[in-house]
């Protein structure tokens, strides 16, 4: 079987769009520079809620201490990139 | 229930009291590693003292002296305590650090602490050796758990393979001999490191565990990192000290958090404001989901549990009325334990209505860990409780309201901060430990918090953030002069929460702050961990107060700037 890689731009995309869905926000307003903390108001336990999400979605495994320190989704997109 | 926990009015060091703790109760549980919702391991105390052993007999083989200093960089897990009791086995003295600084932060509080030997997780110590302080770094031996097979240690030895060939000596302590050195927090060239005794620690416990009692089958929850006072005590030495077990989540996920609660049939857990305010809001979700009808029926149980449960909690009858709500929380829980931070009334409220009893409490890292608790007899959720047993409190300088800063003396306050009398001196005068936080005892003995006289901020995580440790991150921004100060320090307010930081811009004469100048202190702010950001910044036309050696007089500066400008000069970063 033939497995298409995502490009970056896509994980990002995909990355923005699950955001906007699980937080319930506008997709048109999140960009991939944002800071996610502030953009989308949360705190550090609902990162990770969102992180479960982005798991199950892309189907890969990211420990919590791979993510500590990312507040900015692209980073956050390229984090997930390198596992799939 | 009989419960033979340690008299640890008996014992002169941690060591000692584990090491009858390991011999009482060889074949209970003593750890539980779970990752997710996998178990990868369970160690009985027999064990968990046999793998001790051989890490203590490879630390005296390797040279490792009686009050050498061994840190502890990992997440919560089985290797962190044993490493631990290795290291009080040898005499040694303990430097935990918290896991989540920065890998320069790491190394600046080794170098600081003069730590000769590391355990560290291999993920952890990979970004050490990627800093570019590491080649300065003065460690003897590093001790690397759960590398790949074949990772490039930097130098380090496996933790899996350090192992002594001998029996190792069990080296005796005294109660007045340092235990632990705790960063309460600061790097950026001030940090605090609370030397604490053996003597404090087992007077601590002492205190506690009469209101928290363990037994073999009571498992305590471990999720605040355990180099936190609160987790070292709960998660550690008062299991330890009655046979309970801890149970080790290698996740901070919120939905596996709620899953071990039943699956492990949690009896307590540690939690801080912002995990509680999380189990708060996904109970709030199910509660909204529910039928108009059954959800009028758990409105009205609800009321009732409120109404019988004022006077002191009744676990029994909560879990009888409220069946559905304590299933989910594994239908054991005696006590939730909530510090590390202020948390809203309503919050405890809301779980007190429940029936999960939350025992909030205050506390800090310098009187090595609680000062007071609520003990809920009755349910005082404005308060942080009364002293725990030993603790003498006193409101210095009470204004007329009788609001002043609190004061504590007790067997439990640090001996000092390591290599900083001056700070010390600042910070217990005449034996009472200063804590800087302003509060009022109620005429029923209960302490009420009402902000902070020092220039910090505490996030609902539990983290102490001092500015002065911010405006490192600032240097050589292109204004006059710059300091980062607590916003409340400016304004002061009765408030302990949603605290924030706020920086202060001298620009240059005919200097206005815009377009490059903003762009860049938003992108030093973002290199920051998100809890340490500025919130904002206020420009400010004047010098900056100095002394002789040319340090800011904060003090003086902030009380300028608070009778000038108003809160609302700020500017959102």
């Amino acid at each position: 079987m033939k497995t298409i890689m995502k490009t970056i731009e896509q994980t990002t995309d995909e990355v923005l769009n699950l955001a906007a869905a699980h937080f319930k926000v506008p997709r048109a307003e999140l960009q991939p520079g944002d800071d996610f903390y502030k953009k989308l108001g949360i705190d550090s336990l609902q990162a990770l809620e969102l992180l479960t999400r982005l798991e199950n979605h892309f189907g890969v495994e990211l420990p919590d201490y791979e993510v500590q320190g990312v507040s900015d989704f692209h980073t956050l997109a390229t984090r997930i990139q390198t596992r799939l | 229930m009989a419960i033979l926990m340690l008299d640890l009015a008996k014992y002169d060091s941690l060591g000692a009291a584990l090491r009858d703790a390991l011999a009482r109760w060889p074949a209970e549980v003593c750890l539980i590693e779970a990752d997710r919702d996998k178990e990868r391991s369970r160690l009985a105390y027999r064990q968990f003292g046999e793998a001790a052993e051989t890490v203590a007999a490879a630390l005296e083989d390797s040279g490792f002296a009686v009050g050498e200093r061994a840190a502890i960089i990992m997440t919560n897990q089985p290797k962190w305590l044993i490493s631990a009791y290795a290291v009080f086995f040898a005499g040694g003295v303990l430097v935990p650090l918290d896991y989540k600084l920065s890998a320069a932060e790491h190394l600046q509080l080794l170098a600081h602490s003069k730590a000769q030997i590391l355990f560290v997780e291999y993920p952890l110590w990979r970004a050490i050796t990627l800093a570019p302080e590491f080649s300065q770094h003065k460690l003897r031996k590093v001790l690397v758990s759960e590398a790949p097979p074949n990772a490039d240690l930097a130098g380090g030895l496996r933790w899996e393979e350090f192992r002594g060939a001998c029996s190792p000596e069990f080296r005796p302590r005294t109660r007045k001999d340092t235990a632990c050195i705790v960063y309460s927090s600061g790097t950026g060239g001030h940090p605090r490191g609370c030397v604490l005794t053996h003597d404090n620690y087992l007077e601590q416990c002492a205190a506690v565990t009469p209101v928290f009692p363990f037994w073999p089958g009571a498992h305590y929850l471990s999720i605040i990192p355990t180099n936190h006072a609160i987790d070292f005590m709960g998660g550690f030495l008062m299991p330890f000290t009655g046979g309970g077990t801890v149970v080790h989540l290698r996740t901070l996920r919120p939905e596996f958090i709620r899953e071990a609660f039943t699956k492990y049939k949690i009896t307590y857990m540690a939690v801080v404001p912002l995990i509680l305010k999380n189990l708060q809001r996904g109970l709030r979700e199910k509660f909204a989901a529910l039928p108009p009808g059954k959800r009028k029926m758990l409105d009205a149980l609800i009321g009732v549990n409120r109404a019988l449960t004022r006077g002191k909690p009744r676990p029994g009858l909560s879990r009888m009325l409220l069946k559905e709500i304590h299933k989910a929380f594994g239908g054991g829980l005696q006590a939730l334990l909530v510090g590390g931070a202020f948390t809203e009334p309503a919050t405890i409220e809301f779980f007190h209505d429940i029936g999960i009893p939350i025992y909030n409490g205050y506390g800090c890292t310098e009187a090595c860990t609680a000062i007071t608790l609520n003990d809920l007899r009755p349910f005082r959720p404005d308060t942080v409780g009364k002293p725990v047993r030993g603790m003498e409190i006193r409101i210095a300088q009470p204004d007329a309201d009788g609001i002043g800063e609190v004061a504590v003396r007790s067997k439990t306050v640090m001996s000092e901060y390591l290599d900083d009398p001056e700070m010390t001196a600042e910070t217990i005068v005449n034996g009472w430990l200063m804590t800087g936080d302003l509060g009022r005892v109620d005429t029923t003995g209960h302490l009420q918090l009402f902000g902070r006289k020092k220039n910090m901020i505490v996030t609902a995580e539990g983290k102490n953030i001092y500015p002065e440790d911010v405006e490192n991150n600032f240097e050589g921004i292109a204004v006059k002069e710059f300091c980062v100060f607590a916003e409340n320090y400016i304004w002061p307010q009765h408030t302990m929460t949603g605290e924030k930081l706020v920086l202060v811009l001298h620009p240059e004469p005919g200097q206005s702050v815009n377009g490059a100048l903003i762009q860049e202190l938003s992108r030093r702010n973002s290199q920051l961990l998100n809890y340490k950001r500025v919130s904002g910044y206020i420009v400010w036309d004047q010098d900056f107060t100095r002394n002789a050696a040319m340090k800011i007089r904060r003090v003086i500066l902030a009380g300028q700037i608070g009778k000038q400008l108003d809160r609302s000069a700020m500017v959102s970063l």
